[in-house]
């Protein structure tokens, strides 16, 4: 990043909450990515949101936890209505302004992906931020195409045959780089800093920006609500997610750790990996380990 | 202002008194969330060393940045206690409510 930016910390950012008063679950990571986002962006912010937890939690008549323009779009037309919004203001003359938008994993990876693909295709300027909580939560904890092997969920119970869910994550991150876009990113609310700068520097761009940040689900997840940031941090710790950039064509690694914290450790911390049984863990140890091999040999590092 | 203030509000009698159109007021807040918690958290000024890791992971923005150090919003806390989970010093813990 141009080091003439200010890099924004706990200390020096604004005082001011945008995304105050919400009715999100006690310990919600979702609404922690929110919140710094619209914190990091400022007044000027246009934020859409389509069915899911954040706006179902943010509009509850007559409580309107945005302090800033929100608006709720339909489930699959979050990126084509932050076009839209993102055109109207430039139109109209606006400068400065930033039209973001917070979709669930199901909103981006599954429902919403056409309209993500069509707005990075025009390249309008827009920020779109995929909060990854691993299931469609607000519906009630239903398998999305982020959920990754292993979970159970109510679509996807765990029983004597199954593991629960039986299909991968989806490679969000490499299918929206694959568009070619300017900038992505993924990041973790269990790093804050790290996903601030992140917001800051695709705040910058002038095409269109993708974040993917890990979010945790105290209540599908079936954790204690205390453990949301902790668990985010070491998820990233044991290698089942990866911090990465990509802008100009290149992915780059943001963190390479030298040694993987416990996976079996993060798993059965969490009600809906705890029916996992060691070969299970295994498996997925050896789909990271296989993961982390491309990366090393081909990312910049 | 730095967090909108809960306002008084009257639930309307007649379905002509409702708001209508696409459009209503920002930060435009009735309720507060006190009720949910059964732990409160509390913290020790004298071991706090003003790192703002709570401030910053906050799900509710529930933590007030003072000159140095921190103080709570408690009518927006939900008592999650993330914040006592991450502080680095254990300053801040989490208190049983009582009525």
């Amino acid at each position: 990043m141009n080091s003439k930016i200010k890099k924004i910390t706990a200390r020096n950012m604004t005082g001011k909450e945008y995304f105050y008063g919400h009715k999100a679950c006690a310990g919600c990571g979702g609404s922690v990515a929110v919140r710094l986002a619209l914190k990091v962006l400022g007044d000027k912010t246009y934020s859409v949101l389509p069915a899911g937890c954040m706006s179902a939690v943010g509009f509850i008549f007559p409580q309107m936890a945005f302090n800033s323009n929100a608006i709720i779009s339909t489930f699959p037309g979050t990126a084509s209505m932050l076009s839209g919004v993102s055109v109207g203001a430039k139109a109209l003359g606006l400068k400065d302004y930033f039209a973001v938008g917070f979709a669930g994993d199901g909103g981006t990876a599954d429902i919403g992906l056409q309209a993500l693909s069509g707005a990075i295709d025009r390249n309008d300027r827009i920020l779109y931020i995929c909060y990854d909580n691993e299931a469609y939560m607000n519906t009630g904890i239903q398998k999305s195409g982020l959920t990754p092997y292993g979970t159970r969920t109510t679509t996807t119970p765990a029983g004597k045959n199954l593991p629960g869910s039986i299909t991968n994550k989806k490679n969000l991150f490499e299918i929206i780089a694959a568009h070619g876009i300017e900038y992505a990113a993924t990041a973790s609310v269990g790093y804050p800093e790290d996903y601030m700068r992140k917001v800051q520097k695709a705040s910058l761009c002038k095409g269109t920006s993708f974040i993917h940040v890990y979010a945790s689900c105290p209540t599908g997840w079936g954790t204690a609500s205390d453990s949301a940031i902790e668990l985010a941090k070491e998820v990233v710790d044991c290698g089942l997610w990866v911090q990465a950039e990509y802008e100009d064509g290149e992915f780059k690694l943001n963190k390479n750790p030298k040694e993987f914290a416990s996976v079996k450790n993060y798993l059965k911390s969490q009600g809906r990996f705890k029916h996992l049984n060691d070969d299970d863990i295994e498996l997925i140890i050896k789909s990271r380990d296989l993961k982390w091999e491309k990366i090393r040999k081909s990312w910049d590092i | 202002m730095d967090r909108p203030k809960v306002k008084k509000w009257k639930r309307p009698t007649h379905i002509d008194e409702y708001s209508t159109g696409p459009s209503f007021e920002a930060g435009h807040l009735v309720d507060v969330h006190s009720g949910w918690r059964t732990f409160k958290p509390v913290v020790d000024l004298d071991k706090c060393i003003g790192c703002l890791k709570c401030y910053l992971v906050c799900p509710d923005g529930a933590v007030i940045r003072t000159e140095k150090k921190i103080d709570f919003e408690y009518d927006f806390c939900k008592g999650c206690g993330v914040c006592a989970k991450i502080c680095p010093v254990d300053a801040i813990t989490m208190i049983k409510e009582t009525k």
